[in-house]
């Protein structure tokens, strides 16, 4: 069978491998390792054979502990397993690998290395989580490109069949794990001559078996337990070896010769760097060009790191070596070294003690980290790390690739420096989210690679919001292999998909002196110079590059493509870059269009054919010199720019570029996040960042970042100020406020405001106010609006306008109406959802996708309760949108009061918020102690006040602060003047007063935390009776790793690992809740009733125990019109899908019936809610057999959940009705 | 029991009743309980051209929403290995009602484009479909469409379709045509074997509490069955094609109507989604019935009986505006 070049990125090369390698593979998601899981499913769903023949097994577990159980009784009952996983999830597996390792068991777990949470979590890649499974006795076998990721996947299951040391297999997440690149495919003949059948056997014969019994994992005592641990020895002596082993048999197959340790650069190197990762593929690079230079340097590569084979590493080193830098890619506080240096001493220690050192006396090691998250690692480190070595007295322990002004561990370089060959052309895209610019991308450099005889790479970044995104994709090609994994910074072409981009990024900070820069806009080749900011029109002058402009957007709207520019800024690349004959390339984008597209339909296959037809008649060069010789106008110097023009009638661009953050914002914020908004973080120092992960809360406002391109605008004769535009509205974006006419002096001459129509507010005026900047145009206002105007139905009360022309007008009426003062809470009714509204939201402009389903009801929490809640947040979306860097939406107001959010984990959400809640209890406890110990001395009218005050509704509340007030300034006066054991009571008293107040802990997460990960713990916080919020915000799939099933996913859906439909009905995790009798549980649906949501929420904050509301959230992931998602919430209703109810046990007490169902019986077909999403209709159109089947299952779940329902309300109204 | 046996589009019928193109052709228990019931042909329900092409698009449009946008995210959905939006469905089903009954099966298609009409016409034929029925409806809703360019890409389409399949085909018309008598005739002479009068779609309607449009089709009822008679008798004769009326036969006196307008065969959905497909035996019941009560012996003595050449009072048909005839006088002043 001849061998393959393929386009892939790392994940793929690696799964592909242990697809074809394994019998039962468990999976769960979590990035970056997710697709490698993803890829495993669909080849199964496929009936993709592994060696054997036999489509492997795969099943998604609850967690990653769960899955690395499951792969533990596998492979006791002698199945080829494996797994895949990083981060978080590779720690909840170390439990199990101990025991795996313990047992001598051959297995592979495939890690995409990434950061582990600490003072934030990151989702990129270093080696901080293999670094902490190191000690579990799992080989460790490091890959450091994508084609190594295939090779020494295979590499390990041969070695661990033969050596019996289970192994973990690793390459770098976010670099290797996505980078695309050219790799020869393994055969499944080369497979089969690395892998002896005669081991498989023996593994399977070493299994659990009735037939033969035995028993393993014994409890074992001081008298043996030693003994046996160290009976493994042999085993790990011989691992290397036996690897080594394997890398020779491939050598023989592919000619790809592999060693434990990879020695390459000059042979009497004096300066050496020891490295594993993607980070050694640079370092080896570097060294190359360096020695070929005359540079006596050096990297060994280390692939085998555990077991660590002295012998072997002494041996890689050359016998001229001098000294040695140690880099690794993680962070041990305290350590005298991280990992690999420590090794790395010590092996040289024992090498010299040994007698393998070829080398005379001793070289001197240095260690370094480097890389972290993804940071980069670059030609130009490498090199300031060998200038490092050079020096007599070299820093040890340093840092390369930051700034660090506080213990000044880093390094400095000569960011200039670089290898690059002029052969490789170097590419950079810059596009929206959702333009399909990074998946246009994907294929060209498949079409590159695979089309022609140039090597190709394609690595693309994403930024940290969900809506309005900016991708840009990196493409490099040319002669030679592509051994370049860092990012392209002097690009040969740049091309900017959308022209707001310029401005407020320096989209053209890559491109090279005389390159070719293509951009798409509406203006012609003859209109576009001036209407470039001048930071453009300076770069091109000055990097004298060739100018392209195309009109893609409106080839795209004639073509029927909509939004989507990719394939004709594809088009426009190769017709731009030459790289392949214009004819030639064309075809071949048409191939590749079929290829992506044909099995979605020939409709949207001619669609693309269109778009590329018609696209170089739209492409024009603009001749820069006439244009900027026709401008008269000259380039403002660098300094001091201003705006240049107004441009009447031209909403944009604005001529400058615009600052990340206002003036006005706070230090912090304009000097740190500022940096980072517009892609500059890199080059913020250690001293710039907190040291414990600590954040000011609501950055978000000063983020301003003009993605929508309509916005909803107001209109004041129709609106009814029912307020359900800002209670759905998802970003907060819809404001309104009550007040005296008084405060409308200074108003802008454009600011609306109108009598309020509120019977607790007469004579008041009333504003409804966007924040023009921050809308993402998901329309969900418009959509919910009962007001229509009665001649012209078509008109609501709020309607979308594109952005751009009123953005300046609604922008000064939006400064204006933050200055106007909130209404006194204790006047509102916030039993209603009007009155609701009038509350500031302290949770805003979060970058969640546009008219996400969650957030309107986080956003109502913190208008409820947000001035006392501390808020757990499980990671997920929830996360990710409230606490992902650089701007955050939690926020508070003008008190300074808001929600204090916090992220643990995935897994352990509830118990994180059930020790806020103890933490609380106990401290309000002692401060009631301390306040009866010091009655007589703060009063005992006071004391008793505080003690016993109710502290229901915001009038109570509002009373308790104003006493806990109080009690504080009297507790300031007693410290000082009190006798010292009162004055210590006292002080003792003032640090934990606050708790005097009633506290609203929330617990927030998702399904995928509250249905399968954090279940358990979940389920023993309901259990303990404590008085917390549990919200679920229900997408009934992993949203945030892009939409696998969880076990809220829905019977006949499609969904990620449930590819075929999800054949058994969601989990009733709101009836198991309830079978405790204490708990208080909700469903709610804010599209089918606001006022049930409400409702419930008041209801559960007010309910002194643990309450449980489950929120349906309509996602991205259901394959929705998202404009639509209230819609569907309102059809989930009717159809029974998803009842609406309120169980709550206060009810109960009183003698009540404590279910109160708030929907009517099912009323429509549950296909006329469920067919208008893409996760149930795909299935219809994949299997039409299976969705008919299993719909009707679906349509029988709901009759039966709703007579359980009915049923059980029934029960209760009857017990009730008969309770004395 | 008098001769029900008739001929539409060459295909020799066991009697003239012929379920319309509906839903009842979606489920093949449905279809072989119909042909139990006496149904002596059916026509599928239709190929919508302009569905396959949304549901692509559709398709497409969701599983990229959002993707390759954010990190952790690249996509939503899985990629499964086929979909099945182009017309194979529908062509499997042709193909699969073909196999479950004997009596004939009528495709239907509705297309957009001319490539669309040829190519799925081609394929339905090879599916197995006796006949072809063209569903040729489109709501001209542009200022700059003349009716004579609209009947023209009309004609031009029924005479691609007719130069690449061999099976007879008849046209679905709806009455909306400024001169349907030539417009028929025209259609006839580009190649349509018969002509089915007339469809009847969805609606426009306002929901008085939401100020919302809401299109619907309600099921039709006997009083529909005046303006398919009238066409029907006033065409029957004067041009070379069978005729089906579709739209509001609902009792064995509706199909004797039917027949004596001229109508090869009448056909029917409402009544049979309104009452079941057991219905279709009770009206050609109805139909033996009277026929024997009134001593006709087949549908050939009946046929077009009362078309507009046969009756004594041709003018009949032609009135519109007033009822009471003024008063006859000679054609011609003495």
């Amino acid at each position: 069978m001849p061998r393959t070049w393929m386009m892939i990125d790392g994940n793929e090369a690696a799964a592909s491998v242990a697809h074809r390698l394994s019998e039962i593979i468990a999976i769960y998601p979590i990035t970056p390792s997710t697709s490698m899981g993803e890829l495993a499913d669909a080849w199964s769903a496929s009936g993709r054979p592994n060696l054997w023949g036999t489509a492997p097994l795969v099943i998604e577990m609850q967690s990653e502990g769960g899955a690395a159980g499951a792969i533990h009784g596998a492979l006791q009952t002698g199945a080829l397993a494996t797994t895949f996983t990083a981060s978080q999830g590779l720690l909840l597996m170390i439990p199990n690998m101990y025991k795996i390792a313990g047992e001598l068991t051959p297995v592979v777990f495939h890690v995409a290395a990434r950061s582990l949470a600490a003072q934030g979590l990151s989702i990129f890649g270093d080696h901080s989580d293999v670094m902490a499974a190191r000690a579990t006795g799992l080989a460790m076998l490091s890959s450091s490109c994508v084609q190594e990721a295939h090779d020494l996947a295979a590499v390990a299951h041969a070695a661990t069949l033969a050596a019996r040391v289970p192994f973990i297999h690793f390459f770098d997440g976010f670099r290797t794990s996505h980078e695309i690149n050219k790799i020869e495919q393994l055969t499944d003949d080369d497979l089969r001559a690395l892998i002896d059948d005669d081991l498989v056997r023996a593994h399977r014969a070493r299994a659990l078996s009735p037939d033969h019994p035995f028993i393993r994992g014994t409890a074992q005592n001081p008298d043996v337990y030693f003994q046996a641990r160290e009976t493994v020895n042999p085993y790990y002596l011989a691992c290397p070896e036996i690897v080594q082993s394997a890398m020779n048999t491939l050598a023989g197959l592919t000619g790809r010769q592999y060693h434990l340790f990879e020695y390459a650069g000059a042979p009497d190197a004096e300066r050496v760097i020891v490295i594993m990762g993607s980070g050694a593929e640079t370092a080896r690079a570097t060294a190359r060009y360096l020695s070929e230079r005359g540079a006596k340097v050096g990297v060994v590569t280390v692939h085998l790191y555990r077991p660590f084979s002295v012998q072997h590493f002494i041996q890689a080193l050359p016998p001229t070596v001098r000294s040695i830098a140690v880099l690794d890619r993680t962070k041990e506080p305290g350590s005298a070294g991280e990992p690999l240096y420590l090794d790395v001493v010590a092996a040289l220690a024992e090498g010299r003690v040994q007698g393998f050192a070829s080398y005379e006396g001793f070289p001197r090691v240095i260690g370094g980290r480097y890389g972290l998250s993804s940071k980069e690692f670059t030609p130009a480190m490498v090199q300031g790390i060998y200038d490092e070595l050079g020096k007599t007295e070299p820093k040890n322990h340093f840092t390369i690739g930051i700034t660090d002004d506080v213990t000044h561990t880093s390094l400095t370089y000569d960011p200039a420096f670089s290898i690059e060959e002029d052969e490789t052309v170097r590419c950079v895209f810059w596009g929206l989210g959702s333009d399909g610019t990074v998946g246009a991308n994907k294929n060209s450099i498949k079409i590159i690679g695979e089309g022609t005889n140039n090597y190709a790479q394609g690595y693309f970044v994403y930024d940290s919001k969900k809506s309005g995104s900016v991708t840009t994709s990196h493409l490099r090609f040319g002669p030679h292999p592509i051994q370049a994994p860092y990012l392209i910074d002097q690009a040969n072409f740049v091309a900017c998909h959308q022209f707001s981009f310029l401005e407020r990024l320096d989209v053209l900070k890559q491109a090279k002196y005389g390159g070719i820069f293509l951009l798409n806009c509406a203006f012609g080749p003859d209109e576009v110079w001036p209407r470039l900011p001048v930071e453009v029109q300076r770069t091109i002058l000055e990097k004298r590059l060739r100018f392209y402009v195309i009109d893609a957007d409106r080839v795209a709207r004639e073509t029927g493509m909509g939004g989507r520019v990719n394939t004709i800024m594809q088009t426009c690349f190769f017709a731009i870059s030459g790289v392949l004959p214009r004819d030639e390339a064309i075809e071949a984008i048409k191939q590749s269009i079929k290829k992506t597209y044909g099995k979605r339909g020939e409709a949207v296959v001619q669609r693309n054919f269109q778009a590329v037809d018609q696209t170089l008649a739209h492409l024009c060069e603009v001749n820069v010199a006439a244009a900027q010789a026709e401008a008269h106008a000259a380039i403002p110097p660098a300094n001091g720019a201003a705006r240049s023009q107004s441009m009447v009638g031209v909403p944009l661009p604005v001529l400058t570029r615009r600052p990340a953050v206002p003036a006005e914002a706070p230090a912090f914020v304009r000097d740190v996040l500022g940096p980072m908004i517009v892609g500059e973080g890199d080059s913020l120092p250690v001293s710039a960042l907190p040291a414990d992960g600590t954040y000011p809360s609501g950055t978000a406002r000063w983020e301003k970042r003009n993605i929508a391109d309509e916005i909803p605008v107001w209109e004041p004769d129709l609106c009814i100020q029912c307020g359900k535009c800002a209670f759905v509205c998802p970003h907060a974006v819809i404001r309104e406020k009550v007040y005296d006419a008084a405060a409308l002096e200074g108003a802008p001459d454009s600011f609306v405001a109108v009598d309020a129509r509120f019977k607790e507010f007469p004579g008041m005026k009333y504003t409804l106010q966007v924040s023009p900047e921050d809308c993402t145009s998901c329309g969900l206002c418009v959509e919910v609006c009962p007001a229509k105007d009665k001649s012209q139905v078509g008109r609501k009360a709020i309607n979308m306008a594109p952005q751009p022309p009123i953005r300046e007008r609604e922008r000064v009426n939006w400064d204006f109406f933050l200055t106007l003062p909130e209404i006194e809470r204790a006047k509102l009714n916030t039993a209603a959802v009007k009155d609701t509204q009038l509350l500031q939201p302290l949770f805003e402009f979060s970058g969640a996708c546009s008219g996400c389903g969650e957030t309107p009801y986080l956003k109502l929490m913190t208008q409820l309760f947000g001035d006392r809640a501390l808020v757990a947040n499980a990671t997920g979306c929830s996360s990710i949108y409230g606490g992902n860097l650089p701007t955050t939406p939690w926020s508070c107001n003008i008190e300074g009061r808001g929600p204090a959010w916090a992220n643990s984990l995935f897994e352990d959400n509830a118990e994180f918020g059930l020790g806020m809640r103890v933490t609380l209890d106990k401290q309000g406890e002692y401060a009631r102690e301390l306040i009866t110990a010091l009655a007589e001395h703060i009063g005992q009218g006071l004391a008793s006040d505080i003690l016993h005050a109710g502290q229901s509704g915001e009038v109570a509340i509002m009373a308790q602060r104003e006493r806990i007030a109080r009690l504080k300034t009297m507790l300031l006066h007693l410290e000082d003047q009190a006798a010292p054991e009162i004055a210590a009571k006292a002080r003792q008293l003032l640090s934990v007063a606050d708790t005097l107040l009633k506290r609203s802990v929330w617990i927030v997460g998702g399904d995928g935390w509250a249905y399968d990960i954090g279940f358990g713990g979940l389920d023993h916080v309901l259990a303990l009776g404590r008085n917390v919020n549990i919200l679920v915000l229900d997408t009934e799939v992993y949203s945030n790793t892009g939409g696998q099933a969880s076990k809220s996913t829905p019977r006949a859906a499609v969904a990620k690992f449930a590819a075929r439909g999800k054949s058994t009905p969601k989990k009733d995790l709101g009836m198991l809740a309830m079978a405790y009798g204490n708990v208080y549980v909700a469903r709610v649906a804010m599209g089918a009733s606001d006022q049930q949501t409400l409702r419930a929420f008041l209801d559960a904050e007010a309910y002194e125990g643990p309450s449980l509301i489950i929120a349906y959230s309509h996602c991205i992931a259901h394959g929705i019109d998202m404009r639509k998602g209230l819609d569907q919430q309102r059809l989930a209703v009717q159809s029974g899908y998803w009842p609406l109810y309120r169980y709550n046990p206060a009810l109960a007490e009183e003698g009540k019936n404590p279910l109160i169902i708030d929907s009517k019986a099912p009323s429509i077909p549950l296909e006329q809610y469920a067919y208008n999403e893409t996760r149930y209709r795909m299935l219809v159109q994949s299997d039409p057999v299976r969705a008919a089947a299993l719909m009707h299952e679906a349509q029988q779940d709901v009759q039966a959940h709703w007579q359980r329902y009915h049923d059980m309300a029934a029960v209760l109204e009857e017990e009730a009705t008969s309770t004395p | 029991m008098p001769d029900l046996t008739t001929t539409y589009l060459g295909l020799a019928l066991k009697n003239p009743l012929v379920a319309s193109a509906s839903p009842l052709s979606r489920n093949l228990d449905t279809v072989r309980r119909l042909e139990e019931a006496g149904i002596a042909a059916i026509v599928t329900y239709s190929l919508f051209e302009e569905e396959i092409t949304h549901e692509s698009l559709q398709l497409d449009y969701y599983l990229e929403l959002g993707a390759h946008s954010y990190a952790e995210s690249l996509s939503y959905f899985p990629d499964l290995d086929t979909y099945s939006v182009g017309p194979e469905r529908y062509l499997e089903h042709v193909a699969r009602l073909k196999a479950a009954v004997s009596i004939p099966v009528i495709g239907s298609l509705n297309g957009v484009s001319s490539g669309g009409w040829i190519e799925y016409a081609q394929r339905i034929e090879d599916a197995g479909a006796d006949a072809l029925e063209l569903n040729i409806y489109y709501l001209p809703a542009s200022l700059d469409l003349t009716a004579s360019e609209l009947e023209i890409s009309y004609l031009n389409l029924v005479r691609d379709v007719r130069a690449e399949i061999s099976i007879p085909i008849a046209v679905k018309l709806s009455p909306y045509f400024t001169a349907l008598p030539n417009f028929a005739r025209q259609l006839v002479e580009a190649g349509a074997d018969g002509l089915v009068l007339f469809n009847r779609f969805y609606q426009p309607d306002f929901d008085l509490d939401a100020l919302s449009v809401t299109p619907n089709l309600q099921l039709s009822d006997s009083n529909e069955l005046r303006l398919r008679l009238r066409w029907i008798a006033m065409l029957y004769g004067r041009i070379e094609a069978d005729f089906a009326l579709t739209g509001g036969a609902h009792t064995g006196q509706d199909i004797v109507k039917a027949m004596m307008a001229g109508a090869s065969v009448a056909m029917t959905a409402s009544e049979l989604l309104a009452h079941g497909v057991k219905r279709a035996s009770s009206m050609l019941a109805e139909l033996g019935e009277w026929m024997v009560d009134h001593e006709y012996d087949s549908i050939s003595q009946l046929r077009g009986c009362m078309s507009q050449r046969a009756v004594a009072e041709p003018a009949a048909f032609e009135r519109a505006n007033y009822l009471k005839v003024l008063g006859s006088f000679p054609a011609t002043l003495r």
